[in-house]
């Protein structure tokens, strides 16, 4: 068992994120980057099935040279070895990132590749799913654990691989659905998969030592170009400051008669 | 220029109230660009919900059914939707950014070689997409750059379509989609059965967080939503406490939700949580801890031990009620 992860480097997924004064993009002053969170749900049920199947993890990172901080992190949480695909973020867009992954996957071969199911900063939700058509495999998006928290926490995989197929849990709109997919197949990993190791110190120390490859657009043979611009930015909408009520009874009169929601 | 075409949103083969925030959007997009737009529903017996389609202003809607059709699949359905968009000549598909929507959209985008601006909360000048980024924080605007564009929309952030009255036609597309190559299949469907009104359509949505504590006083929103007539909403901690299924999480990855009122109890208000409810048009929080964030989006605030107030709040909404 093959499995090609991703580890994308992100702004913390909990800081207030604010544009800079002119607009022209975030400001990065102070922020500190981290893994996407879904892609560290990724690894981890990567490792599981691992454990299960044995094979090998290839962790991937497309980004600047900082991104091989989320690599070697994928890399002590257990990955065997890490590619960085050299790109600036503003020069990306989902469609070249799933373009990259076609041709590591070409050179790869892997049986699964497993990607968080969202970036939390540009929260765009298609690589997986661009790249399941681009390759024409089926895909298993939003796949959380069939055991709820019990089964996230179990240590086991979430999903089953068994004769060429992969059978997983998708979260739904409306309640759950248990899909099956044939091999090699892409699958996206929502938050409710499993519940991310975070790396032992030894296994950070051992994790320097595996090999990371450096590769660029021009080597793997893409075409840098756009499909989606980002062409400005704009603050949302601020809400006006609210008042603080005191009893129950206050709270409940100023619904009926201030805010007419009753 | 071209015509739009709108993916009509379907969940188990219920037409969901969102299609119409999509197809209000379509009509913005379409009065941009000089044309009109067209429905598509995929599905194995819809017929009945045809009529809740037609008055619209559609010029036609497209119908796939069949028992291939029975269970949704990403690769089935982004069959069907570029199929039609490329004999209809649209150039721009719209889908709800429901699970529906998230998980096929892109693969219509590779059909159709187009560019994909995710979960639009509004429309830019000439052309453009506004999109929430980084939780909510950020709006961008974005430009497709390829001839055809592939949308999916935040139906919370668009007003419903109204009924336009008129009835638009009907046609069977015939589909050339092969469902022997299919390469993923659906084994099961476990619904979260509810009585409760629709999370994402509802106008009232009370929400617990980890204040609550457990699932039994979890009991306590519920019960304050049957007698508003609302949904219930969590947060991902609420949910991973397993006080109340996935389905009502509320979040950045969750359901977004803009009803007239929203009322959260123990929530702290984690950015990721604010992401899926601050456009509530009013919102009630109650939370001892005075210096929760979402004190800071609240119109009416309360510090106080939700245990004292959830009891006496429901039992002086049930005798407003009554």
């Amino acid at each position: 068992m093959k499995i090609l992860v991703s580890a994308k480097r992100v702004t913390d997924p909990d800081a207030r994120i604010r544009l800079k004064a002119d607009l022209s993009g975030i400001e990065s002053e102070g922020l500190e980057f981290k893994m996407n969170p879904f892609c560290e749900n990724a690894i981890e049920e990567a490792l599981r099935l691992q454990e299960v199947h044995g094979g090998e993890i290839v962790a991937v990172s497309l980004g600047a040279d900082d991104a091989t901080t989320e690599l070697r992190r994928a890399l002590a949480m257990g990955a065997d070895r890490g590619i960085r695909v050299e790109a600036a973020d503003q020069d990306l867009d989902a469609d070249l990132v799933a373009r990259v992954l076609v041709k590591l996957y070409e050179k790869e071969s892997p049986d699964i590749i497993m990607l968080g199911k969202q970036a939390v900063d540009g929260d765009s939700n298609q690589v997986g799913q661009l790249l399941a058509e681009y390759l024409d495999l089926g895909q298993a998006t939003f796949v959380s654990h069939p055991g709820g928290s019990t089964g996230m926490n179990s240590g086991d995989p979430g999903i089953e691989i068994d004769g060429g197929v992969l059978k997983a849990m998708r979260e739904v709109d409306g309640g759950a659905e248990i899909v099956e997919v044939d091999l090699p197949a892409v699958v996206t990993a929502d938050l409710r998969l499993n519940e991310p190791r975070l790396p032992k110190l030894p296994n950070i120390i051992k994790a320097k030592r595996k090999p990371l490859e450096e590769l660029t657009l021009a080597d793997l043979g893409v075409d840098a170009t756009l499909r989606v611009k980002t062409v400005s930015y704009a603050n949302p909408p601020e809400r006006e400051a609210g008042v603080t009520v005191a009893t129950v009874e206050e709270l409940v009169d100023k619904l009926v008669n201030e805010a007419k929601v009753l | 220029m071209g015509n739009v075409l709108v993916l009509a949103d379907y969940a188990q083969g219920q037409l969901k109230k969102g299609t119409y925030s999509v197809i209000a959007a379509a009509k913005a997009i379409a009065a941009a660009q000089g044309g009109g737009f067209d429905l598509l529903a995929v599905g194995n017996g819809l017929s009945g919900s045809y009529d809740q389609l037609a008055g619209y202003g559609a010029g036609k809607i497209y119908t796939v059914e069949g028992p291939a059709f029975e269970n949704y699949t990403a690769q089935a359905w982004a069959s069907v939707i570029a199929e039609v968009a490329k004999a209809g000549g649209h150039t721009v598909v719209l889908a709800a950014a429901s699970a529906i929507g998230k998980d096929c959209m892109p693969r219509v985008a590779v059909k159709l070689e187009a560019g994909m601006a995710s979960d639009i909360s509004g429309l830019g000048d000439g052309g453009t997409y506004i999109r929430p980024m980084w939780a909510g924080n950020v709006l961008g605007e974005v430009e497709i750059t390829t001839a055809v564009h592939v949308v999916t929309v935040r139906v919370a952030e668009f007003d419903a379509a109204p009924a336009a009255g008129g009835a638009s036609p009907v046609e069977a597309f015939n589909s050339s989609f092969d469902a022997g190559s299919l390469k993923q299949r659906v084994l099961e469907f476990k619904p979260t059965v509810s009585d409760r009104p629709d999370l994402a359509e509802a106008a009232v949505v009370i929400a617990g967080g980890r204040g609550l504590k457990s699932k039994e006083n979890f009991g306590l929103v519920e019960d304050l939503a049957d007698i508003l007539g609302g949904a219930v909403g969590a947060t991902r901690a609420a949910v991973d406490a397993e006080f109340i299924h996935n389905d009502y999480q509320i979040g950045q990855t969750g359901k977004i939700v803009a009803p007239d009122l929203y009322m959260g109890f123990g929530i702290s208000g984690a950015i990721q949580h604010l992401a899926g409810m601050k456009n509530a048009r009013v919102i009630v929080a109650v939370n001892k801890d005075e210096e929760a964030p979402i004190f800071s989006v609240a119109d009416y605030g309360m510090v106080a031990d939700l245990f004292k107030i959830l009891p006496e709040l429901n039992e002086r909404l049930k005798a407003l009620k009554q």
